[in-house]
């Protein structure tokens, strides 16, 4: 309602204004000449002024909205090199509102100064050489530190030592759901193909390979603080990006090929929430969240839950219909606590068999229920074989 | 040149004229005058921008107040995606994806060069008609087709295209990925061929006309600056043009052929699908070899524009006219070497990002020096603050807003976190979007007296201007921050993430400012339309310019000039020449006895 409201005073907002300026042009009938349309000085001379009055308002906006949106932003880096990337940030950022503010003021000062009036005559001034290698000199110096800090950081982010201690972690994409695998004992993960895919094994994962007889699949991510996790991505659908803003990660996950991103998380999930800016922060957002609820309620709904933070994984590669709900909840433990986590969790192997195991006393049952169901399982199934031992053939 | 041997030509073609009048068909539909050729771009583009605009404001009201329901909603998008005026999941994606298409392409790119480089290049060289006519004409008409094709999309029972305007396969190559892959995809691609063969046509006619049909004395340093983005402009589009057709044949082949260019090892709705040896990773490069390109193709011209429109307004030079020329230049031939910052996170060589940081970067030299040169063309100038001025000191303005923050996104450490957040909307927007946005309109107001014999209301003008002015900052710049947040672009909503619950107010401003920008460009629509009939008579040449094609006659005829083509003496911008008691000279002006050239 508030914004049919809200539509209804700009269309009437813009009818008056239009009438505004049809009352203005019937003012200025009387004046025949045919130039009538071309700025007058006294045009130029308010136009002058409101020049003026922009840029102030540029500049107050942008102070309003550091102000007011300024700790909207990410804050604190969650992980090693986020500290880098960070700093990087604050220094192009410092770079950009400098020579924002200066460009900015010099253009519309420029445009209120010369304000065109009939008495006046513009300066020829075509060009000077010394002004124009000023302002690609200094550009182009400014410019090679921060290819070289950023070459830099980029070289120390994205090229993974092999000879590192790492933790490996497959993150896998599908519409519209992530799901991670664990490397397990071995710190080897499985072979995997989409053509291995059968039913409680989502991932295709090759259970013939050795690698991959420890390997541990689950649906919440996982990790320790301060120890180099090394993330290879699939996707077995259509592209999806990993998107881990906290970690300031993000690498896409693309179908048919394996991508990779490594991080070492600083901070666990408990010391995150415990920062100050994030108490600040989820306080807002619960109080935001309570006013919300007292609406819904109001309209017979029910009531929003209170928020507290997680990290969190989010697809940012545009997916499909629901791309806009594909998410997983990262969770950063300490060592020990990540050690007992993961020491809970069955292997894919156990879960298969397991799988297997409650599966036959249902297949025995539906076989008395219908034949006919029983024959088309089986044929399904010897199908499925041959596709898999057939996929299994064209991968090597 | 050949002037002279074109004058017979057209020596010629007056004969011709004699004998046949010009029935509705020839004149105002099949025309194959560049000046009605030009006008027929500008108004399909304005039609295209009305509806790439509108859709742009209902995404935003789903943005602002998500899953309400608008009675408008299901009004314009029907029971099936609007069931009780709530937009659905999937036509909010179509609407982004088309969107898109609509204003980069069929705006931006046809609207903006197709009505200008028409319009101006004939007129401002000296020539009586593009170099092939019968081409241009072939040309709007397949821009037309492919509008229409593009339109169509949006009518077929599952949708519109509605992967993104960059559609990436593999969801752009499977229906069963997204509804809108099906027939909306093909008609998509099949109006995008067709657009890049109207595209091309352009591209070569401006090219060929400006090398062989300038006039006597007509250098190519004596060329406006408008001519050298439209030239430069040209050559971008055949460089890469091609390239997207490519791209867009090979996916038609993997969606209806079965063959794997950019698909591999694909498991959905239950099944494997056969693909397999593509790379979905190829594609993006195909597309952004095009892509990147294109955002000069779209910006170059509005630059030249801007810069005419500056100098002519300040009543100076264009400060560094050469150094201009030299920027158009580096940007266009480093444009093809940078498609790949749109792909530092897709997978590949992390090396090769290294290597598109810095090319990137350099961009950032040339932008600056036009930026500064225009700033010092204002310079004690005697500034003349028609509309088109006003639109002009607005491009340059949200050119270097937007511009800056290109410097974040450029460098690969800083995009892993920005990457595909609104932090990417907000700048490229900016940088792109509302500045060739500008340019076209500061050209349209300026050269409306040329193509209709009337004048745009200023009055009307300036509102107008001021209300963008303001929206356009009071969108844009708050979108920063929520793309400083992590708010991830195309998701029709954030409910889902409490995480970003905080940022719903500053959505709701954004949208607030769009309507409002939105129901603004209404004021110009009127203006626009009205003043084609009724519009005060335009004087030969109101804005008292230089260039050429001021000194045509107001009434359109055939061929541009009633007599010989004018022949041209100086430089285009000879304003307040201190050797001269007028603060203009007209290109076709003579040199006095012993006047000194006073520029480089």
């Amino acid at each position: 309602m508030t914004s049919l409201l809200v539509i209804v005073v700009l269309v009437l907002l813009a009818v008056a204004l239009w009438q505004l300026t049809k009352i203005f042009d019937l003012t200025q009938v009387g004046s025949s000449s045919d130039d009538s349309q071309v700025a007058s000085d006294n045009d130029n001379n308010i136009q002058g002024y409101v020049m003026f009055g922009f840029l102030a308002f540029i500049y107050i906006f942008t102070i309003y909205g550091l102000l007011k949106w300024g700790n909207l932003a990410l804050h604190t880096p969650a992980s090693e090199h986020g500290i880098l990337v960070d700093s990087l940030m604050n220094i192009t950022w410092v770079l950009i509102f400098v020579v924002q503010f200066i460009t900015q003021g010099l253009l519309y000062w420029f445009s209120f100064k010369n304000r065109g009036h009939k008495d006046r005559k513009a300066l020829f001034f075509a060009d000077s050489n010394k002004l124009e290698a000023l302002w690609s000199i200094i550009p182009s110096v400014v410019l090679a530190c921060l290819i070289l800090y950023g070459l830099y950081a980029w070289n120390n982010i994205m090229f993974i030592d092999k000879d590192e201690d790492v933790i490996e972690i497959e993150l896998y994409a599908q519409q519209f759901k992530w799901t991670a695998r664990y490397a397990g004992q071995d710190n080897v993960l499985g072979k995997a193909n989409v053509r291995l895919i059968e039913g409680i094994n989502t991932l295709g994962v090759d259970m013939s390979d050795p690698n991959a007889q420890d390997d541990i699949v689950v649906s919440e991510l996982h990790i320790p603080k301060g120890k180099k996790i090394h993330f290879k991505m699939r996707s077995q659908d259509v592209l999806h990006s990993a998107y881990m803003p906290h970690f300031r990660a993000q690498m896409n996950c693309v179908p048919g090929m394996v991508t990779e991103f490594a991080f070492i998380p600083t901070y666990t999930t408990s010391e995150y929430r415990d920062l100050p800016f994030m108490i600040e922060k989820v306080a807002n957002i619960n109080k935001l969240r309570a006013e919300k609820s007292i609406e819904l309620v109001a309209k017979g709904g029910t009531a929003l839950d209170p928020y507290t933070f997680d990290y969190l994984l989010l697809c940012n590669k545009i997916c499909g219909a629901s791309h806009y709900n594909m998410q997983m909840k990262v969770v950063v433990d300490t060592p020990e606590d990540y050690k007992k986590w993961l020491s809970e969790k069955t292997t894919l192997a156990q879960d298969i068999k397991a799988a297997e195991a409650a599966k036959k006393p249902a297949e025995a049952e539906g076989a008395k229920a219908t034949t006919d169901s029983t024959a088309k399982d089986t044929v399904k199934a010897v199908i499925d074989t041959v596709k898999a031992v057939v996929a299994k053939v064209t991968m090597k | 040149m050949s002037a002279e041997a074109h004058d017979h030509d057209h020596g010629h073609d007056h004969e011709h004229e004699h004998h046949h009048k010009d029935t509705f068909i020839t004149k105002y539909i099949f025309s194959i005058d560049h000046k009605m050729i030009a006008k027929q771009y500008l108004l399909t583009g304005i039609i295209m921008g009305v509806i790439g605009i509108a859709m742009s404001l209902l995404f935003r009201m789903q943005l602002a107040w998500p899953e309400e329901s608008f009675k408008i909603f299901n009004v314009l998008l029907g029971d099936k995606f609007a069931p009780d005026g709530v937009m659905a999941n999937d036509i909010y994606l179509a609407l982004v994806t088309i969107h898109g298409t609509i204003m980069v392409f069929f705006v931006l790119t046809a609207g903006l060069s197709g009505t200008f480089s028409n319009l101006l290049i004939p007129l401002q060289i000296g020539a009586r008609d593009m170099a092939s006519g019968f081409m241009n004409m072939i040309s709007y008409w397949l821009f037309f087709l492919s509008a229409v094709i593009m339109l169509s999309s949006l009518f077929v029972e599952a949708g519109p295209a509605s992967a993104g305007w960059t559609i990436y396969p593999p969801l752009s190559a499977l229906p069963q990925a997204i509804p809108g892959s099906g027939t909306g995809m093909t008609l998509w691609l099949v109006s995008m061929a067709i657009f890049i063969a109207s595209s091309l046509m352009g591209s070569l006619n401006y090219i060929v006309t400006v090398i062989n049909l300038r006039t006597k004395g007509m250098s190519m340093t004596r060329l406006p600056l408008t001519i050298w983005t439209f030239f430069v402009t040209a050559i971008i589009g055949v460089i890469s043009f091609p390239v997207l057709l490519s791209a867009a044949l090979l996916l038609i082949f993997d969606r209806s052929f079965g063959t794997s260019f950019f698909l591999s090892d694909i498991y959905i709705a239950g099944e494997v699908l056969h693909y397999q040896g593509g790379s979905p990773v190829l594609f993006e490069h195909l597309f952004w070899f095009l892509g990147h390109p294109e955002v000069y193709i779209v910006i170059l011209p509005a630059m030249g524009l801007v810069s005419e429109i500056m100098a002519t307004n300040s009543r100076k030079p264009i400060f560094g006219y050469r150094a201009m020329i030299m920027s158009v230049l580096a940007i266009a031939f480093l444009s093809t070497i940078v498609w790949g910052h749109h792909m530092f996170i897709s997978g590949m060589n992390p090396f090769l990002g290294s290597v598109f940081t810095f090319t990137t970067l350099l961009i950032a030299i040339p932008s600056a020096v036009k930026a500064f040169n225009w700033i010092t063309t204002l310079w004690k100038g005697n500034l003349q603050f028609n509309p088109a001025m006003l639109f002009s000191i607005g491009m340059v303005s949200t050119f270097i807003t937007g511009g800056l923050t290109g410097i974040i996104l450029g460098d690969s450490t800083l995009d892993i976190n920005v990457h595909d957040t609104y932090f990417v909307i907000a700048h490229f927007h900016l940088v792109m979007g509302i500045s060739a946005l500008y340019g076209m309109f500061a050209g349209i107001y300026h050269w409306f007296p040329k193509m209709y014999g009337r004048m745009l209301n200023k009055n009307l003008g300036y509102i107008h201007f001021w209300v963008t002015a303001v929206c356009a900052y009071g969108v844009f710049f708050p979108m920063h921050f929520i793309g400083l947040a992590g708010l991830p672009r195309r998701y029709y909503t954030n409910t889902n993430f409490p995480l970003f619950d905080d940022l719903q107010n500053v959505n709701v401003l954004i949208t607030t400012f769009a309507l409002v920008g939105g129901a603004f460009q209404l004021v110009f629509l009127y203006n626009f339309f009205s003043s084609i009939f009724y519009g005060k008579k335009a004087i030969q040449n109101p804005w008292r310019s230089t260039t050429l094609e001021w000194t045509t006659p107001v009434e359109h005829i055939h061929g541009n000039w009633p007599g010989e083509i004018p022949h041209v003496y100086r430089w285009p911008y000879d304003y307040s020449n201190p050797n001269h008691d007028v603060d203009f000279v007209p290109q076709n002006v003579p040199m006095k006895e012993g006047e000194e050239v006073l520029h480089h």
